[in-house]
Formats: C-alpha cells, sequence, structure tokens
C-alpha cells in the first residue's frame, strides 16, 4: 500500500518551533513536512539537539507548533483546546519516555489504570483489561509491586502496558531503550514490533541506528529539518500486510 | 466531572500518610481553630441556656432584692461575742408596696438553716420561711401533695413543702406526705414536694450543687425560729439578725421591669448606706443581658482565636501543598501525557488539601468538644455542643481546604507538561 493513498494519521504542513531564550530565539523545528500513514512504523534519528524531542512531543500533543499546521487523525490540532487535546492523549496516543516515567507512590496496577481515570467513560472490565495488558507485558505477578521494586526493563514493560491501555492508534517512543541494556532493550523492541504487527501506528525516536533499523522508515533530521528518509527494506510491502 | 473521587481520596490520604509528621504539623492550625470554633459555641450557648433557664425559674417579670451581708467590721474584732444587723426588713417590703408602679405581687423570704430530721436520716437543706404566693409568683410546680396555703400563715402552722430531691433522702422507700420531720427542735408536717430547682441564682450562684430546700409559712418561722441566727466560729459567739433575706417584686409587664427595677433601687437605697451596702438587686432580665455580653466576650476572643488559627493553619496548608506541587512537578507532567485534563489535576491536589485540613478538622472537632467540659468543670461555666457545632466546624475546615488549597491546585494545573515531564 503506498504511503500517498493512506490517510494520514499525522500530516506536518511547514511546523516550526521556536522557543524564546532571552535576546534570541532557539529555532528546534524548522518548517517541518511529515506524513505519517495508518499503521506505519518510523525512527526517527539525528543529533543531540536537531528536534527530535520536539518533534515528538507536538505530534503527542504535549506542545503546540509555534507555526504551520498539525493535522492529527483529520482534525486541527489548532483548533483545540487544552481540554480537547487531553482528551485526544488519552485516546489515541500513548507515550513511553526513556526514563519510564512512573507514578512512584502508586503500585504497579494502578500505575497501567492511570489512563482509566481520565477516561471520559471508563470501560466496565478496567480492572480485567490492566491485569490483562500485564499479563501480556510478563508482570502479571508483579502488579502489587511499587515501580522502585522493578528492574528497568520490567518499569518500560509497564510503561508499554499503561501506554497500551485505552487502545491508542499512535505509539510515540521517545529514546524508550536508552536506559536499558541491549538484551533488555530487544525485548522491549519485540514488543514493539509485536504492536506495529498488530497495526498500531509507530513513532520512536533513538540515537541506535540498529533500533532505527527496525523501522519501515528513518527519517534523519537536523537542526529541526528533514535531512532524508530512508526506506528500510521490508517496509514497501511489509507494513500493510504484517 | 469523569474523574473518580474515590481513588483520588485514597492517593491523597496516600499521599499525606507518607509525610506523617508534615502533615501533622500543617494540620495544628485548622485543629486549633476548629476546636476554638466548638469551644465558642458551645460556652455562647451554655451562657444563653443560662440565662433563660435563669429567667424561666425566676419569670421575666420578676424582680429579687436580696440581702447579702456587708464586709467585715473592723471594729468588732477582738469581741468575742457580737451581733450583725444587716439586710432587709419590713419596712423595706412595705416602702417596696408603697412606691413602686406596676408592682403585681411582693413575696417576703426568710432563710435559714438548720437540719431537717427524720428518724435517723437528716439533711441540712435552706429552710426559707416565706408567703403562700412565693410558689405561683416564682413559678415553682408541684409534685406531690399540696403547697402552702394561706391558713397555714394564718395559723402559723408547723407545716412544711419540700424538694423532691431532699424527699428522696428523708424518705427513700416511701412517700413523705404527711410524716412528721424534724427541722432544729421543732415538729413539722410535710405536705407536699414541689420539683427542685436546676439552677441557683444570686449569691449562691458560685455554689456548684443546687441545694434542697423546705419551705415554711413565714410567720410559722418567725414564731418558732426569730429573726436571730446564731453562728458558732473557734473562739467567737457571732449573731446574725436578718429580718428577710429576699424579696421577690413580681411586675405586672416585661415592659415595665426595668422602670420597676430602678425604682426599686431608689427606694430600697435611700434606707440602706451605700457604704455598707446589705442588699442587692437581681434582674432576671438583666441576667440575660449579662449572659449576652459574656457570650460576646467569649465570641471575640475565641472567634479571633478561631480566625488567626484558621488564616494562619489555613496558609501553612497553602505552602505545604505548594511544596507538594513543585515536589510532584514529574507526576503532574505524566498524568497530564497520559489524558489528565486541568480540572483533573486541580481536584486531585484540591482533594489533598481538604484531607489535610479535614483530618485537622476531625480531630479539631474532638479537642472542641473536649474543652468546654474540660471549661465547665475549672471555670464552673455552663457549656452546651449541640451536634450542629461540630459539623459548621467540620464545615469549616473544609472549607479551609478548598480556599487555601485553590492556588496550588492551579499552579499545579497550569503547569505546562512538556516542561513538568523534564523536571528532575
Ligand atoms: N523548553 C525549551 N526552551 C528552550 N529551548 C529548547 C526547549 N526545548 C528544546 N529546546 C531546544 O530545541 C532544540 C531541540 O531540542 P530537542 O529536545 O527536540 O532535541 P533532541 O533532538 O531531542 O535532542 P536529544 O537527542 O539530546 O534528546 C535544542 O536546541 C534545544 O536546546
Ligand atoms: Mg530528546
Amino acid at each position: 500500500m503506498g504511503l500517498s493513498t493512506v490517510d494520514p494519521v499525522a500530516l506536518f504542513e511547514d511546523v516550526r518551533k521556536e522557543y524564546p531564550m532571552g535576546e534570541n530565539t532557539v529555532i528546534a523545528l524548522d518548517g517541518l513536512d511529515l506524513r505519517i500513514g495508518r499503521g506505519e512504523y518510523w525512527a526517527i534519528m539525528g543529533t543531540s539537539g536537531s528536534g527530535k524531542s520536539t518533534l515528538l512531543n507536538i505530534l503527542g500533543c504535549l506542545d503546540r507548533p509555534s507555526s504551520g499546521r498539525l493535522t492529527l487523525a483529520g482534525r486541527d490540532v489548532a483548533a483545540l483546546d487544552d481540554d480537547e487535546l487531553s482528551e485526544l492523549r488519552n485516546e489515541a496516543i500513548g507515550f513511553v519516555f526513556q526514563s519510564f516515567n512512573l507514578i512512584p507512590q502508586l503500585t504497579v496496577l494502578e500505575n497501567i489504570e492511570v489512563p482509566f481515570l481520565y477516561r471520559r467513560t471508563a470501560p466496565v472490565d478496567a480492572r480485567k483489561k490492566a491485569i490483562d495488558l500485564l499479563d501480556r507485558v510478563g508482570l502479571a505477578s508483579r502488579m502489587k509491586h511499587r515501580p522502585t521494586e522493578l528492574s528497568g526493563g520490567q518499569q518500560q514493560r509497564v510503561a508499554i502496558a499503561r501506554a497500551l491501555l485505552n487502545d491508542p492508534a499512535l505509539l510515540l517512543a521517545d529514546e524508550a531503550t536508552g536506559n536499558l541494556d541491549s538484551t533488555t532493550a530487544r525485548d522491549i523492541l519485540n514488543l514493539i514490533d509485536e504492536l506495529h504487527a498488530e497495526g498500531k501506528t509507530i513513532v520512536l525516536v533513538t540515537h541506535d541506528r540498529a533500533v532505527g533499523e527496525r523501522a519501515d522508515r528513518i527519517l534523519n533530521l537536523k537542526d529541526g529539518r528533514v535531512a532524508g528518509i530512508e526506506e528500510m527494506r521490508q517496509s514497501a510491502a511489509g507494513s500493510a500486510r504484517r | 466531572m469523569t474523574v473518580a473521587i474515590g481513588p483520588t481520596f485514597r492517593l491523597g490520604v496516600r499521599g499525606l500518610l507518607q509525610h506523617k509528621l508534615r502533615a501533622a504539623l500543617t494540620m495544628l492550625g485548622v485543629l486549633f481553630g476548629v476546636s476554638s470554633v466548638v469551644a465558642m459555641l458551645a460556652i455562647g450557648e451554655g451562657a444563653s441556656w443560662e440565662a433563660q433557664e435563669q429567667i424561666r425559674q425566676l419569670g421575666s417579670t420578676n424582680i429579687l432584692i436580696q440581702s447579702i451581708k456587708p464586709a467585715e467590721d473592723k471594729r468588732a474584732t477582738g469581741q468575742n461575742q457580737r451581733v450583725t444587723i444587716y439586710g432587709l426588713t419590713d419596712e423595706d417590703l412595705d416602702r417596696i408596696q408603697e412606691t413602686v408602679p406596676d408592682l403585681r405581687e411582693t413575696v417576703p423570704v426568710r432563710e435559714l438553716r438548720y437540719e431537717v430530721r427524720y428518724g435517723k436520716r437528716m439533711v441540712r437543706p435552706r429552710i426559707l420561711g416565706t408567703l403562700p404566693n412565693y410558689f405561683d409568683v416564682t413559678g415553682r410546680r408541684l409534685d406531690e401533695g399540696r403547697l402552702l396555703c394561706d391558713d397555714d400563715h394564718i395559723d402559723a402552722s408547723n407545716v412544711c413543702v419540700m424538694t423532691s430531691d431532699i424527699a428522696k433522702i428523708l424518705f427513700p422507700f416511701e412517700t413523705s406526705i404527711g410524716k412528721i420531720i424534724k427541722i432544729g427542735a421543732e415538729a413539722f408536717r410535710v405536705v407536699g414536694t414541689i420539683q427542685p430547682k436546676t439552677v441557683n441564682i444570686g449569691p449562691a450562684a458560685a455554689a456548684k450543687d443546687v441545694e434542697g430546700e423546705v419551705f415554711v409559712a413565714l410567720r410559722t418561722v418567725r414564731r418558732w425560729f426569730g429573726s436571730v441566727t446564731a453562728k458558732l466560729r473557734p473562739g467567737v459567739r457571732e449573731f446574725e439578725l436578718v429580718e428577710l433575706h429576699q424579696i421577690v417584686a413580681q411586675i405586672n409587664d416585661v415592659e415595665n421591669v426595668e422602670a420597676s427595677a430602678k425604682a426599686i433601687r431608689e427606694v430600697v437605697s435611700r434606707y440602706h448606706t451605700d457604704a455598707k451596702k446589705d442588699y442587692e438587686v437581681v434582674v432576671p432580665l438583666e441576667l440575660l443581658q449579662r449572659a449576652r455580653e459574656t457570650k460576646r466576650i467569649f465570641n471575640i476572643v475565641l472567634g479571633s482565636i478561631a480566625g488567626i488559627s484558621l488564616l494562619v493553619g489555613g496558609i501553612g496548608i497553602m505552602n505545604v501543598m505548594l511544596a507538594t506541587v513543585t515536589e510532584r512537578t514529574r507526576e503532574i507532567g505524566i498524568r497530564r501525557a497520559l489524558g489528565a485534563k486541568r480540572k483533573h489535576i486541580i481536584l486531585q491536589f484540591l482533594v489533598e488539601t481538604v484531607v489535610l485540613s479535614a483530618c485537622g478538622g476531625v480531630l479539631g472537632v474532638g479537642l472542641g468538644i473536649a474543652i468546654p467540659g474540660a471549661v465547665e468543670k475549672l471555670a464552673n461555666i455552663k457549656t452546651i455542643v449541640t451536634p450542629a457545632f461540630p459539623i459548621l466546624a467540620f464545615g469549616i475546615s473544609v472549607a479551609v481546604g478548598i480556599i487555601f488549597g485553590i492556588y496550588p491546585a492551579w499552579r499545579a494545573a497550569m503547569m505546562d507538561p512538556v516542561e513538568a515531564l523534564r523536571h528532575e
């Protein structure tokens, strides 16, 4: 399935992000154009400070572009207010962070259930769904534990389970394996591969070429601009079939 | 709001338990504020209850003129026998009857203290010699038998009426009516019992327990006991000559009480020197005003304590919550990333603040209920805690939580999610 024929999940049109820093401004994104189709698997690479996290935050509705237009699932993000952006994050987007970002006061199970708290209508079998997800990431036996009692890899698996709770269409990972050793990282990446195979759209920021190559495409960023897009070998027919 | 209060509440409690000492210290202000509120209301309520009770028992249209022993006379020292003459006289009664307008009735009372015996049982009540209209004027209610009647007075008969509390002591297993008792050396027949008083008035008001009373016709008292009472103290024989201990003047209308009280004060003072004041005029209506004044002072003192404690407590809570918000910046970022709206964050921190101040409120209500009890014991001030006070005080603690929690919660909600997530 060709990229152009797919209804895009996200469409960046001349997106800029500037941060005022005293006298001058830092340009984090400099007129970015990008189309992310449904079910695609993107890796974003680039040197430190090239704007990768900025791009991901804007894509995840945590931040707004300074100018330009971002269309998410057919809706112009600029037209949405704070509450609507929150709803979008809650229902359509799952985040996985480099530092796991679990809430230390909550148990593993409670952490996973957090996105349910903010849903407009909580599902009837909320608890069961959370436990099923924990089971899926292989941590059902740890649900009463606190995050600090888990290893880094386990914490990241909990974070992924949490990101999946509301069945989002888009999964965003910012250096999700950056704090993990290579074996643990591979487990996490295998899990992400599985999710991709199930049809989720995935955007993953990484410094690691080997990680990036697991995606369908690599977007190279340089100084807030697209420096190039590499199509990986299986991507042409891959994404739709898998 | 979609977010469930349940988990938010549990999270708030857990947050507090994590910093027990901090939470406890933060609660103190609200605790003292709330307990002052309860104490203030309880003392105020007690004061006005007491005043109303006095009025109910004395009658709002009654004015009491009582004899009081003047300050000790220095010249009398050294003598081992002396007679003190003081107090109201029959002439005072006559003059009041003649000059005071709007008078409905007057009742003279002579008071003695004698042992009252029945068989082996003995009590030492106040013996009141008075006229039959005493009961009607002071609104005392018959319990059993009959009250004193005019014939008892005219004949100076040896009959008496006693309050039911002492009747119970003297006659625990039988009826008192018709029994012959001894007052001092004289025999009296009990003809009736009346309900005891629940509060003391006048000079005896400070005494904690209401004493029993035995009523005898005034002429009977004069006939058997005369006007002189003897008191024996080590080395001194002291005699007191008091004609009347009390005059109750009933005024025809509440409206006229103030004017009549003035007239009574005037007429009595003319024949008693102010330097050695041996009487006092008690106006129940004025008692009520005094009670209101007491209540007002307590309200001002305790109200200020409550206000300041609540303000300081509220600021303390706000301070702690601002620190908590900063501490938990990252958590706020995480929750926002997971879809929490601003109102969810506001609610979360508001609930936590309210839990904190409401805990202080609950403890404060506990202390606030204990304080009036202690005040009652130590200061001998009547206090009443109605169910509304703890509820109101608790409500105030919740309000303090909301008022002082709004700003920290708002700060939390207005954080930029990206900044919050980057926070270490
Ligand atoms: N809040 C901010 N205020 C000012 N400048 C910012 C802010 N956030 C990002 N920047 C700047 O924007 C640019 C892009 O930052 P970004 O975090 O997107 O880089 P990155 O590609 O994720 O880098 P890294 O690989 O180190 O994570 C950087 O120059 C950074 O200094
Ligand atoms: Mg980054």
